[in-house]
């Protein structure tokens, strides 16, 4: 899980911020702080697939799962959970 | 269409040298290639040159009045000049040229400032009064052509362009944080202020008086007159096509009056199309017209240009603006506009003088301004929606309007609900002045990040919007959210951007002069005066310019979805393929200009180079960054020192009382 969020900050760090590390927190609203934009907002959800291996299904492309660390951060838990358990 | 420059020299002070202001004028060659002329005094000189187009034999400038106590240096043109002259020759007057120059200045000699009001045109003008002893300079209502000047050193000198400024050897060349600052906010500096410290522009509709003793003041003279509800216009419908059309009809006839041929641009969007069939319909058969054609569909217009082509039977001249083509020329490009530019599309227009002036073409017509008066943009649409959506907030059909205006943006219709937040940032703040730039704007100053830190500390915690805040007029409050978009497009993107960067500049940059009929200022003040259910019905856009434009146009034209003109800028700047990198994006460059961080814009590049499509801000970033580099480099860093080939003007009027030897 951690693992997780670290990999996920690495990437809007790197993509979104250019390396400029302090003004996100956890719970940073992407939308609110204008940190991602909305091709930003393709690049994320692609990234999410191909590095953690899931489709991300229709109705869950929501900003309750997408919108801050801590949110994909959880998103991601559940998702990977249930793809383990099945 | 010419150059102008020149110099006030204030009391006890040396005036520059004839070879500084010969080195002004010859560093404006591109925009007067076919005559140069100087006048000089003790205190002034004024510098022409000249793109011969009213009068080709005997309008070179200088021109003076019948005494030879007034003088004028003058870009531009006044569409009513024959007008004007009838009635001042009437008065008395006499001419020795047939030229709209010498009309302002018996004009001027008439009704001094005032006489800015009776002119119908674009313009940059000096003219120096001898008898008592003050300089005036004055710019056209809108901004179609540039002036600009910097007041040191006890003196005060003048330009078409900023290059001519530096002619002179102390005049200082650093770019301003702050006007950065303001780029990467608004995509441009404020009115009045350019991206070099010291340097300023006269702001449109304003005019400067400045006298030996020093004294320097500036005036506004005209701005766009929106007002209240309450002062717009209660006309219906019929009335206001029926007014507009021959508004229109009229403002495209006296922009076809000039000794040579007058060609235009046609895209196969509305505007222009509607220019041109206005031209061949009304006035003129046998008209050329000039385009661009692109080689990524999604920027290319093709289809509707060949159809209008042959709707209206034009001989017509087409570029294609290759990728390569727009990376090679910005370099040049960025020369010529003298600022940083977001976006790349001034260099395909760059690239289309070149060819208008290959075949012979001095004058061309263009659409733009339409957009700004007639309520075209995507932006005005989208502040409508917010506001509409922001009365319901809860509603879930009101921000599906968003998707309809962009369905660009929201072509994976997987991402609509987050993408739709997107623009939900901010909805109720609708007491704010800004509302429909918000989002423009917040995500233009993300590019901020790429700032070095000594810029940052440059700049400090200065507020572009504060400034912009405390600048508006005292009325802006109580006008209609259509029109306080319109207003802030017109103050921030046309006469800066527009008209400039991507109007005049790459036009003279291969001495073509454009006239811009929807910019005519009879059609720009009734319209502020229309209510903007006129302008914009529900989502369609420039509504009443359509109906205007109803009879002239085929139906395919008149309903194609608005295809923004925009060129290509990542490609175009960042070829991939392994094709090096530019050099001015390299490490040691954006070290060597210390205006940006090469860390993070070496990932910005990694990125870039990485995604199929940069997204909008990126790509923004990318432009903004290369063209300030490229600007630094060849205006501060670089800046080639040393004068060129000696300057021998065709016009040499020499008042002084000492010659310095």
């Amino acid at each position: 899980m951690t693992n997780h969020l670290g990999a996920i900050r690495e990437f809007v760090v790197a993509n979104f911020l250019f390396g400029e590390e302090g003004k996100l927190g956890d719970d940073t609203s992407f939308l609110e702080s204008g940190i991602i934009d909305s091709t930003g907002l393709l690049e994320l959800v692609g990234f999410l697939e191909e590095r953690f291996g899931i489709r991300v299904a229709d109705e869950e492309l929501v900003p309750e799962n997408l919108d801050s660390l801590s949110n994909i951060s959880a998103y991601l838990a559940g998702k990977l959970d249930g793809k383990l358990s099945t | 269409m010419c150059g102008i420059a020149g110099y006030l020299c204030f009391e006890g002070r040396v005036a520059p040298s004839v070879d500084v202001l010969g080195d002004m004028v010859s560093s404006l060659r591109h925009r007067g290639p076919d005559a140069s002329g100087v006048y000089l005094d003790d205190s002034v000189g004024l510098g022409h040159s000249r793109l011969s187009i009213v009068d080709l034999a005997g309008g070179d400038q200088p021109i003076h009045n019948e005494d030879e106590s007034l003088w004028i240096v003058y870009n531009g043109e006044i569409f009513n000049y024959p007008e004007l002259q009838k009635e001042l020759a009437a008065r008395g007057h006499r001419f020795y040229t047939s030229t709209d120059t010498e009309v302002i200045l018996h004009l001027y000699e008439e009704e001094g400032a005032a006489c800015l009001s009776r002119l119908n045109g674009q313009f940059a003008l000096a003219i120096w009064d001898n008898r008592a002893r003050s300089l005036f300079l004055a710019r056209d209502r809108m901004g179609i052509r540039p002036l600009h000047y910097i007041v040191e050193k006890g003196r005060l000198l003048f330009a078409s362009e900023i290059k001519a400024l530096f002619q002179a050897d102390d005049v200082p060349r650093r770019l301003d944080p702050v006007a950065l600052d303001q780029v990467f906010t608004f995509w441009s500096p404020l009115p009045g202020r350019t991206i070099f410290q010291a340097v300023q522009e006269l702001p449109p509709g304003h005019y400067l008086v400045a006298t030996p003793e020093g004294g320097v003041s500036i005036r506004q003279y005209w701005d766009v007159p929106f007002g209240p509800p309450g002062e717009q216009s209660a006309w219906e419908p019929e009335e206001l096509r029926e007014h507009v059309r021959e508004l229109l009809i009229d403002a495209v006839r006296i922009r076809l009056r000039a000794d040579v041929p007058v060609g235009s641009y046609l895209s196969g969007g509305l505007d222009s199309s509607g220019v041109t069939a206005i031209v061949k319909r009304h006035f003129n058969n046998r008209l050329r017209t000039f385009g661009i054609r692109f080689e990524e569909p999604r920027f290319d217009e093709s289809r509707f240009q060949d159809g209008m082509v042959s709707f209206l039977g034009t001989e017509h001249t087409a570029i294609r603006a290759t990728n390569e083509e727009i990376g090679k020329a910005f370099r040049d490009v960025i020369r010529h506009v003298e600022k940083p530019i977001l976006r790349t599309a001034p260099v395909p227009l760059y690239l289309l003088s070149d060819t208008v002036r290959r075949n012979g073409f001095k004058v061309v017509l263009t659409g733009e301004g339409a957009d700004e008066v007639f309520g075209g943009y995507d932006i005005f649409r989208e502040t409508l929606v917010r506001r509409f959506w922001a009365r319901q907030p809860s509603s879930r059909l009101r921000p599906r309007l968003i998707r309809k205006l962009y369905p660009d943006i929201f072509r994976d219709p997987r991402l609509g609900a987050t993408l739709q937040a997107f623009f939900g940032v901010g909805l109720q703040n609708t007491g704010d002045p800004f509302y429909s730039h918000r989002i423009r704007w917040e995500n233009t100053k993300r590019i901020k990040t790429f700032f070095s830190e000594d810029l940052r500390g440059a700049i400090g915690d200065y507020s572009g919007e504060d400034e912009l805040r405390a600048r508006l007029p005292g009325s802006f409050a109580s006008w209609d959210p259509l029109s306080k978009a319109q207003y802030l497009e017109m103050a921030l993107f046309l006469s800066n951007y527009l008209l400039s960067s991507q109007g005049d500049r790459v036009a003279m940059a291969h001495s073509v002069e454009i006239r811009l009929p929807f910019l005519d200022y009879r059609i720009v003040e009734f319209m502020a005066r229309v209510p903007p259910r006129w302008k914009i019905r529900g989502l369609r856009e420039k509504y009443l310019l359509k109906r205007v434009l109803h009879d002239l146009l085929p139906a395919p034209i008149l309903r194609r979805p608005k295809h923004p003109y925009r060129a290509p800028i990542g490609q175009s700047l960042l070829p991939g393929n392994g094709a090096d990198l530019p050099e001015a994006l390299t490490g040691d460059a954006l070290k060597r200009e210390g205006l940006f961080d090469a860390a993070k814009v070496g990932r910005l590049i990694r990125k870039i180079r990485t995604v199929p499509e940069p997204s909008e801000v990126d790509a923004m970033a990318l432009a903004g960054i290369l063209s300030s580099q490229l600007l630094h480099e060849q205006f501060v860093s670089r800046f080639p020192a040393g004068r060129g080939a000696p300057f021998v003007p065709t016009v040499f009027v020499d008042r002084r009382s000492i010659v310095p030897k």
